[in-house]
C-alpha cells in the first residue's frame, strides 16, 4: 500500500477493469510484491493463522445460526440438536467451539511475538494499539459466545461478569445497578438477555473483520519487524511476499491445523467445563465457577484484589495497559535477542501470565490467594517497573547493521562480496 | 453589502445552528436505542409473591423465586438470633442496614433486618452483592462460612446470621426485600 506499484495487467480486460478499480493491483502490491523481511521465523505466520481463525469462526458460526435458538427455553437443547441431529453438526459445532480456543491460543502467542521482538516500537505503535482494540473486541465475542449454549457455566459465567458493572456503584451510588440491569433487560441475567447476546455475539466479528483490516493496513504502512529488530535497509534484507512468506505461512498453519483437528475430533468437549452440560439453573451456583481457559489469567487478577471495584479496576487495567506499551518501553533497541537482561524479564512475565492462569483455576482460597497478589504484582511490574527501568540501565548486545548480515553474516549485497543469487530472490527488484 | 465581500458571521451562524440541529437530532434519536435495552414492560409487571412458612422448622430454610431471582427465607434458631444481635454494627464492613423497606442510612442492627416480634424470620435476597453467584447455605449439608450464615464459594464471601458482610470482596450487605406478614405464618414479597 506503500510504495510504488510493480503490477502489470496482463490481458486487455484487466487492464481495462484496473484503470476503473485498482483491486487487484492493491492485492498483488499489499500480498504478492509486498517486501518481508527474509530472516522472519515461524512466529511470524500466526498473523496468517489469526487471519484464517476468524474466518474460519464467521463461517461455522453463520451455519450455527441457521440450527440454533436464542431462547432460554430452548438453547440448550437446541446446541444438542446441533450436535447430534444435524447433518455435520458434530463437525460444525466442535469447529466452532474449539475454533475459539485456537483462536485464542495464536492470538497470545501472536502478542507474545510482539513484545518478545518489540513490534510495538515506533512506528509501529497504531498497528500495536488496533491488535488491543482486537484483542479487547475478541474476548467481547468470546464471552457473548460462551453464554449461548445455555449452561451452567454459560449463566453463571454471564452473571458474574456483567456484575462487574455493578462496581461503579461505588463510584456514583446506582449507576453500576442501573449499567447492569440495563445489560441484562430484568432483573437477573434471563430470556432478554440470552436474545442480546446471540444478535452481538454474530455482530462483534464483523467488527473485528474491520479492525483487522485497518491492522492490516498499518501492518503495511510501516513494515513487518523481524527477529533482528531492523529495519529493511536494502532490498537484499527482503524477500517478495509471495512465495515466500506464503508459503512458510501455509505451512504454519497446517502445522496449527494438526491439534485443531485432533480436538475437533478426538475431544471435541474436553476445553469446554462438565458444569456447562448441565442446562442452566438460576438457582443453583456451580460450586467453583471459572471462566474459558484463555481468560484465567484475568480473572485470577480479579481475584486476587480484595475489593470489588479495585479487583474490576485491576482486571481491566491488565489488558488496556498493554495500549502504553510504546511509551512505557524505553530501550531504543527492539528485539531481546540483544537485550541481555530485558529477555529474562519477558521469560519471567510469560512464566507470570502462565501462573496466573493457574490460579484462575483454582479455588479462592489459601494459599492461591497469596499466590495470586504476588503473580498479580508481577504481572504489573513488568509494564510498569521492567519496562521503563531496564530499558534505560541495560547495555544492548552489539546489533548486526542490517538483516542480510545477520543472516549471512555478510553486510549484503550494495558493497557485498557474495554472488548476487545468494542474497536476492530470483525474481527481479 | 457588496457581493464581493462576504458576511462570514452570516455563514457562522448557519454552521452552528446546522450542528446544533444534527446534535439535538442525533441524540433524540439515539435515547430509544438505549432505552429499548432496559428492562420491558412485561420484566417489570412480574408481581408479589405470597409464601407460606408452615413447613419451615426452626433451623431450617426455602428459597422461592421472585423477579427472577432467588430468595432466602430462614427460620433461624434462638442462638443464630443471639449471634446476629451480639455484633458491633461499627465493626461491620457495610454498616447499612439495606433494608429495601427502611432508609439508607438505617444502621445494620439485626433488629431492622427483621420484622418485630419475627426476629427468628431472616428474609434476604439470595444474590451474593459481590458478582451475583447464589451464596451456600440453604440446605443443611452447606458450607455456611466462618460467620454462621451464608458462604459464596465464587470469590468468598462470608454472611453472618444476619445476612451481613463480614469477610470476602462482597461490598454490601445480602438485601432485605420490601415484604410483610399478611397472617402469622404468610408473607407477601414486594
Ligand atoms: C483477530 C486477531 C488478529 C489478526 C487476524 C491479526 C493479523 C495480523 C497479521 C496478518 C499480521 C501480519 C503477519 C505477522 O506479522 O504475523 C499481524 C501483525 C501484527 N499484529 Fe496482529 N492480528 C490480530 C491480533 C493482534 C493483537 C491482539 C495484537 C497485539 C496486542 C497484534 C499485534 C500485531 C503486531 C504488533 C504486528 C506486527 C508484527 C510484526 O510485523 O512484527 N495483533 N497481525
Ligand atoms: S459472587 Fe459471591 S463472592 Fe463473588
Amino acid at each position: 500500500m506503500s510504495g510504488h506499484s510493480t503490477y502489470e495487467p496482463k490481458s486487455n480486460v484487466s487492464k481495462w477493469f484496473d484503470e476503473r478499480l485498482p483491486v487487484v493491483r492493491l492485492m498483488h502490491d499489499s500480498f504478492v510484491a509486498f517486501p518481508t523481511p527474509r530472516n522472519l521465523n515461524y512466529l511470524w505466520t500466526f498473523g496468517g493463522i489469526l487471519v484464517f481463525c476468524l474466518v474460519a469462526q464467521l463461517v461455522t458460526g453463520i451455519i450455527l445460526a441457521m440450527h440454533y435458538v436464542p431462547n432460554d427455553q430452548m438453547a440448550f437443547n437446541s446446541v444438542q440438536h446441533i450436535k447430534r441431529d444435524v447433518n455435520y453438526g458434530w463437525l460444525i459445532q466442535p469447529m466452532h467451539a474449539v475454533g475459539a480456543s485456537m483462536f485464542f491460543l495464536a492470538v497470545y502467542i501472536h502478542i507474545f511475538r510482539g513484545l518478545y521482538y518489540g513490534s510495538y516500537k515506533a512506528p509501529r505503535e497504531v498497528l500495536w494499539i488496533l491488535g488491543v482494540f482486537i484483542l479487547l473486541a475478541m474476548m467481547a465475542t468470546g464471552f457473548l459466545g460462551y453464554t449461548l449454549p445455555w449452561g451452567q457455566m454459560s449463566f453463571w459465567g454471564a452473571t458474574v461478569i456483567t456484575n462487574l458493572f455493578s462496581s461503579l456503584d461505588g463510584v456514583i451510588p446506582g449507576l453500576g445497578t442501573a449499567i447492569v440491569t440495563w445489560l441484562w433487560g430484568g432483573f437477573s441475567v434471563g430470556n432478554a438477555t440470552l436474545n442480546r447476546f446471540f444478535s452481538l455475539h454474530y455482530l462483534l466479528p464483523f467488527v473485528i473483520f474491520g479492525l483487522v483490516i485497518l491492522h492490516v493496513w498499518a501492518l503495511h504502512v510501516a513494515g513487518q519487524n523481524n527477529p533482528t529488530g531492523l529495519e529493511i535497509k536494502q532490498p537484499a534484507d527482503a524477500v517478495p511476499m509471495y512465495p515466500y512468506a506464503v508459503t512458510k505461512d501455509v505451512f504454519g498453519m497446517f502445522v496449527f491445523l494438526i491439534p485443531f483437528a485432533y480436538f475437533v475430533f478426538f475431544m471435541p468437549d474436553w476445553l469446554g467445563h462438565a458444569d456447562n452440560y448441565t442446562p442452566a439453573d438460576p438457582l443453583v451456583t456451580p460450586p467453583h465457577i471459572v471462566p474459558e481457559w484463555y481468560f484465567l489469567p484475568f480473572y485470577a487478577i480479579l481475584r486476587a484484589i480484595p475489593s470489588k471495584l479495585g479487583g474490576v479496576i485491576a482486571m481491566v487495567s491488565a489488558i488496556v495497559i498493554l495500549v502504553f506499551v510504546p511509551w512505557l518501553d524505553t530501550s531504543r533497541v527492539r528485539s531481546c535477542k540483544y537485550r541481555p537482561i530485558f529477555k529474562w524479564c519477558f521469560w519471567a512475565f510469560a512464566f507470570t501470565c502462565l501462573a496466573l492462569g493457574y490460579l484462575g483455576a483454582m479455588p479462592a482460597e489459601e494459599p492461591y490467594i497469596t499466590w495470586a497478589r504476588i503473580f498479580t504484582f508481577l504481572y504489573f511490574a513488568f509494564f510498569l517497573l521492567a519496562m521503563p527501568i531496564v530499558g534505560i540501565l541495560e547495555t544492548p548486545s552489539k546489533l548486526p547493521r542490517s538483516i542480510m548480515e545477520s543472516v549471512l553474516g555478510k553486510p549484503g549485497s550494495t558493497g557485498g562480496h557474495m554472488p548476487a543469487g545468494a542474497s536476492a530472490a530470483p525474481e527481479k527488484r | 453589502m457588496s457581493a464581493d465581500v462576504e458576511d462570514t458571521h452570516k455563514r457562522d451562524f448557519l454552521v452552528l445552528a446546522g450542528n446544533t440541529f444534527a446534535a439535538i437530532g442525533g441524540a433524540s434519536l439515539l435515547w430509544p436505542f438505549v432505552q429499548q435495552m432496559n428492562p420491558d414492560a412485561s420484566a417489570l409487571a412480574l408481581a408479589s409473591i405470597e409464601v407460606d412458612l408452615t413447613p419451615v422448622k426452626p433451623g431450617q430454610a426455602i428459597t422461592v423465586m421472585w423477579r427472577g431471582k432467588p430468595v432466602f427465607i430462614r427460620n433461624r434458631n434462638a442462638d443464630e438470633i443471639k449471634q446476629a444481635q451480639a455484633v458491633d454494627v461499627k465493626a461491620l464492613v457495610d454498616t447499612s442496614a439495606r433494608n429495601d423497606a427502611l432508609p439508607d442510612a438505617t444502621p445494620a442492627l439485626d433488629e431492622d433486618r427483621v420484622k418485630k416480634g419475627k426476629e427468628n424470620w431472616l428474609v434476604l435476597v439470595g444474590v451474593c452483592t459481590h458478582l451475583g453467584c447464589i451464596p451456600k447455605g440453604q440446605s443443611i449439608a452447606d458450607s455456611r462460612g466462618d460467620f454462621g450464615g451464608w458462604f459464596c464459594p465464587c470469590h468468598g464471601s462470608h454472611y453472618d446470621t444476619s445476612g451481613r458482610i463480614r469477610k470476602g470482596p462482597a461490598p454490601r450487605n445480602l438485601e432485605v426485600p420490601v415484604y410483610s406478614f399478611v397472617s402469622d405464618t404468610k408473607i407477601k414479597i414486594g
